[in-house]
């Protein structure tokens, strides 16, 4: 096989490596915007109307919900969801509006250590806040914290 | 008035007469041999009701300044050479009826966007022309030919019908925001072009069309503006076609 190898007119091109990187972003966009729709709507809900509503706001609160791991749960997939959904429509304002090569990796970088970043540090706190903190005056805590 | 062996209707003076009106035309100009940038030139003319941008721009070339540059060839909304930017938006100069712009201010006529303008209104049509062959714009079949035509039921026939009307006149293309943007993508146009092929049930190219169109450039960069489907002279629902071509590629069934 040297040069003189001439392809058939129809042979499907496939030089270029085929991906669906383009098509599984799109698909995470329609799939996790719906699903935002629930959580976020449900977290304004939860914290903003049942009860108390807004008054019932405050460390104890926050520290219940954390107590529980289906709070733990939903707010993970908040901020896991948010965050990817976000980051790829400023990637797509990127790819749109960013001519230069180098302003566009640069730009890119900067999205994704911000991303990357936040999700850590949210994540972090989802799964190692501590609810009752020793030194915290009594009437903060939640009821569930033990005496001091 | 055809019918002319029956007697003559009541003939008012006015019958039949036009009613003419001032129009200023706001041409965007630019000559690549004088000029450093395009731009802004005034002509007030004399027109009547049944004149389109078209006639005005004829007048103002064959009338008053021969150098005015502009394509057009069938001038009856068939060609698709003559698509321009009018009062902002894409259309045919030939489709577009100078009475139903609005005639207090001027009216203003700038090439398309997106392409860049070799003069006056002529723009350099070979990105876009590029972008329609690369999703391969012709009938792909294997085997032999057969010894009869290729038979279709009509529905079909239906499944495709809308953009077979595609006369090529940019005004999609030229209207993305995307496109402006970014001249890697394929634009509104090469998407309709593939979808005449990729839901033609003759066809057996459509697995590599879509595959082209699943590039990165690909449909997946329509932001779904409709800027395209509002700029069409043809009314073909081009932002449903790319849906389409999305939802093919999403679920491979053609």
């Amino acid at each position: 096989m040297t040069a003189t190898t001439i392809a058939a007119p129809r042979t499907p091109r496939r030089s270029r490596g085929r991906t669906n990187t383009e098509l599984y972003a799109w698909l995470f966009m329609r799939i996790s915007g719906v699903l935002l729709m629930v959580l976020v709507f449900g977290h304004l809900f939860v914290n903003l109307m049942i009860g108390d509503g807004i008054n019932a706001l405050d460390f104890a609160f926050v520290a219940g919900k954390w107590a529980d791991p289906f709070w733990q749960i939903w707010d993970l997939l908040m901020l896991w969801l948010a965050m990817i959904h976000g980051t790829n429509g400023l990637r797509t304002i990127i790819n749109d509006y960013a001519e230069r090569d180098q302003l566009r990796m640069w730009l890119k970088v900067g999205l994704y250590t911000a991303t990357a970043i936040t999700i850590v540090l949210g994540t972090l706190v989802i799964f190692t806040f501590d609810p009752c903190p020793a030194e915290a005056a009594a009437d903060l805590l939640p009821s569930f914290c033990p005496a001091p | 008035m055809t019918l002319t062996t029956e007697a003559p209707a009541q003939e008012t003076p006015d019958a039949g007469g036009i009613p003419s009106f001032q129009v200023t035309l706001r041409l965007r100009r630019f000559n690549p041999e004088s000029d450093t940038e395009a731009r802004w030139e005034d002509h007030t003319l004399t027109m009547h009701g049944t004149d389109r941008v078209l006639d005005a721009l004829h007048k103002i070339k064959w009338e008053y300044d021969g150098s005015l540059t502009f394509r057009r060839s069938c001038a009856h909304g068939i060609c698709g050479s003559d698509a321009m930017r009018i009062n902002g938006r894409n259309r045919l100069a030939c489709k577009t009826l100078l009475k139903d712009l609005p005639l207090d201010k001027p009216i203003s006529v700038e090439p398309i966007k997106g392409l860049a303008v070799l003069k006056d209104l002529v723009v350099d049509m070979e990105p876009f022309y590029e972008a329609y062959k690369s999703i391969m714009p012709f009938l792909v079949t294997s085997g032999n030919d057969p010894s009869r035509e290729r038979r279709q039921s009509p529905e079909e026939r239906e499944r495709f019908d809308d953009t077979t009307k595609c006369i090529l006149c940019a005004a999609c293309t030229t209207s993305c925001p995307v496109y402006w943007s970014d001249g890697q993508y394929f634009g509104p146009q090469a998407i309709v072009g593939a979808h005449r092929f990729i839901f033609d049930s003759r066809d057996e190219g459509s697995e590599e069309r879509l595959e082209i169109l699943n590039d990165r450039e690909g449909v997946w960069r329509c932001r779904t503006t409709f800027n395209c489907t509002d700029a069409c002279p043809r009314g073909i629902e081009v932002t449903k076609a790319i849906q389409e071509v999305k939802q093919a590629l999403l679920f491979r069934r053609v």
